[in-house]
């Protein structure tokens, strides 16, 4: 099977859409070469519509508005930032689902600099009404979550990333995975950090819960599964994404938040994604000192 | 008198009047009445839609992209039966399903929700290609403004519109010259210039409105540049 999330998403894709004469997909170039086959296979359905992404979340829209399910797909800042009145209007306020996967989260291509970073995009997609957003930390599980999403028609975020977990988690969507168990402390770790996380915490006295569905949050498992009076986000996009949705899960409950994430800056440094993770303290070493730092605060 | 319950007996002669119940953007009036004839030829002779059609699959679509000003456009849906008459004076009320701009989530028979420009001609190259997909003998009929156009969005639209040939969509532009650079050459050379069949003609004729909705355009998506008074 493919090696990343990405050439899964392709090899996916073109199977639903062999299946499932509902399902369409709108390209803007991006993805184009992987989706060859079924460009060529289904063109009243696979369109591309060239470098013109607000064009194709509303054709999506249109596509929905005319009984099929569409998939949309490119790298997160054109899939998202770019048209993000599109999100919030043609789908959004008209009130028809689709699916939206990206790829390069984050900073996954680092040599191409800010503008093919998002690590914004799961913030900014939550400030929307009704949207699922799936952050997978495996390609497993990214095929998983795109076929759970073609079953519906809710409107879908499906974050790729080239970052990945070694193995994957037997998850159920819209639920946290109970990974272990401790009584010190809660560690929600999100997609492809879990694996950085469970080295970061090996001998701590935590709970590690593993989050694939950022939005809705499932606030049921973190109050059931809540281990002591501190909660730690570990998420790989910006910091703090979830923090509100932690607070709300638990305000009747005493407890603490530390957010662990990319910072809100500026960064302009090139290199690879490893880099980067380690500059904004996203290894395991810098999750390890966040999470001491803050249970040393907490005792 | 116009009460509850006048279904299509109402005519062009009282789209005035039911433009007048409603109150409260009068900032959008001159916007409103630009695309008063627009919209009722098309409802009147062209669409193949009705209020007992409005899930019907194969029906006409009409999207007012230019959401600003729907007056005439509630006015047309009440003399055709879509809403009730009386439902008009509750315009832009909290509880009402008219907005100042409209919603097709409240009101049986809009395909799409706008207000924001630049959006319903990306939404109807969409429903185009669905239509067509399917097989459906239904058109597409979005309604645009001459200022509107000056949204990117719509270029990327009728750039793409003309390469996939989409003979089933028709891009209805009301110029009242609002556009604050203006268009060189003209709004239908503009759509030429990207594979449209396009034609320029007078906005407050209905006879030459409905003979350019009819026209054929096999092979080509078909630009109708419905010319008004300026606006003041």
């Amino acid at each position: 099977m493919s090696a990343t999330m990405r050439e899964r998403f392709y090899v996916t894709a073109t199977e639903l859409v062999d299946v499932d004469e509902r399902l369409a997909v709108v390209l803007a170039d991006i993805g184009a070469s992987g989706m060859s086959q079924a460009l060529r296979a289904h063109p009243d359905r696979v369109i591309n519509v060239g470098i013109r992404e607000q064009l194709m979340i509303g054709v999506a829209s249109g596509l929905a508005l005319t009984g099929f399910r569409p998939i949309v797909h490119s790298f997160a800042p054109f899939a998202v930032e770019r048209p993000f009145e599109m999100l919030k209007l043609d789908l959004g306020h008209v009130d028809v689902g689709a699916i939206v996967v990206s790829v390069g989260a984050s900073f996954d291509m680092p040599a191409y600099g800010r503008t093919h970073e998002t690590p914004e995009d799961v913030a900014l997609l939550a400030t929307l009404p009704e949207w699922r957003i799936y952050v997978p930390g495996h390609p497993a599980e990214s095929e998983q979550l795109l076929r759970a999403a073609a079953r519906t028609d809710e409107r879908v975020y499906l974050r790729l990333s080239e970052q990945s977990n070694r193995l994957d988690r037997p998850i159920t969507p819209g639920r946290l995975y109970v990974e272990r168990r401790g009584t010190e402390a809660t560690v929600i770790a999100a997609g492809p950090l879990l694996d950085a996380t469970l080295e970061a915490t090996a001998d701590m006295d935590v709970t590690v819960l593993y989050m694939t569905t950022a939005r809705p949050f499932d606030a049921d498992t973190l109050r059931g599964a809540l281990a002591g009076n501190l909660v730690v986000l570990v998420e790989p996009y910006l910091s703090g994404t979830s923090s509100a949705e932690v607070a709300a899960a638990l305000d009747d409950v005493p407890h603490r938040i530390a957010a662990i994430g990319v910072p809100n800056v500026e960064h302009r440094k090139y290199g690879t994604w490893q880099e980067h993770n380690a500059a904004h303290g996203l290894d395991a070493h810098g999750i390890r000192a966040r999470i001491l730092r803050a249970l040393a605060r907490n005792a | 008198m116009l009460t509850t319950g006048t279904i299509p007996t109402l005519g062009y002669a009282d789209l005035r009047r039911l433009m007048d119940l409603q109150l409260g953007d009068e900032k959008h009036a001159l916007s409103a009445t630009s695309t008063l004839d627009v919209i009722w030829v098309l409802y009147d002779r062209i669409l193949r839609t009705g209020p007992d059609r409005v899930d019907d699959p194969d029906r006409d679509r009409f999207l007012l992209s230019k959401g600003h000003g729907p007056m005439a456009y509630y006015a047309v849906l009440a003399a055709k039966g879509f809403i009730d008459v009386d439902t008009l004076r509750t315009f832009g009320r909290y509880e009402s399903m008219l907005g100042h701009h409209p919603d097709r989530n409240l009101v049986p028979g809009i395909e799409i929700s706008s207000g924001s420009l630049g959006h319903g001609l990306g939404i109807a190259v969409g429903m185009a290609l669905g239509l067509r997909a399917r097989r459906s003998p239904a058109r597409v009929f979005c309604l645009v403004g001459d200022a509107e156009l000056d949204e990117g969005s719509n270029h990327e639209a009728i750039a793409f519109a003309g390469r996939a040939r989409l003979d089933n969509l028709i891009c209805v532009a009301v110029d009242n010259h609002s556009s604050s650079h203006g268009w060189p050459g003209g709004l239908a050379a503009r759509f030429a210039l990207e594979g449209w069949s396009s034609t320029a003609v007078d906005g407050r004729s209905c006879v030459d409105l409905e003979r350019a909705f009819g026209a054929e355009h096999v092979g080509r998506p078909r630009a109708v540049v419905a010319a008004v008074e300026a606006k003041a």
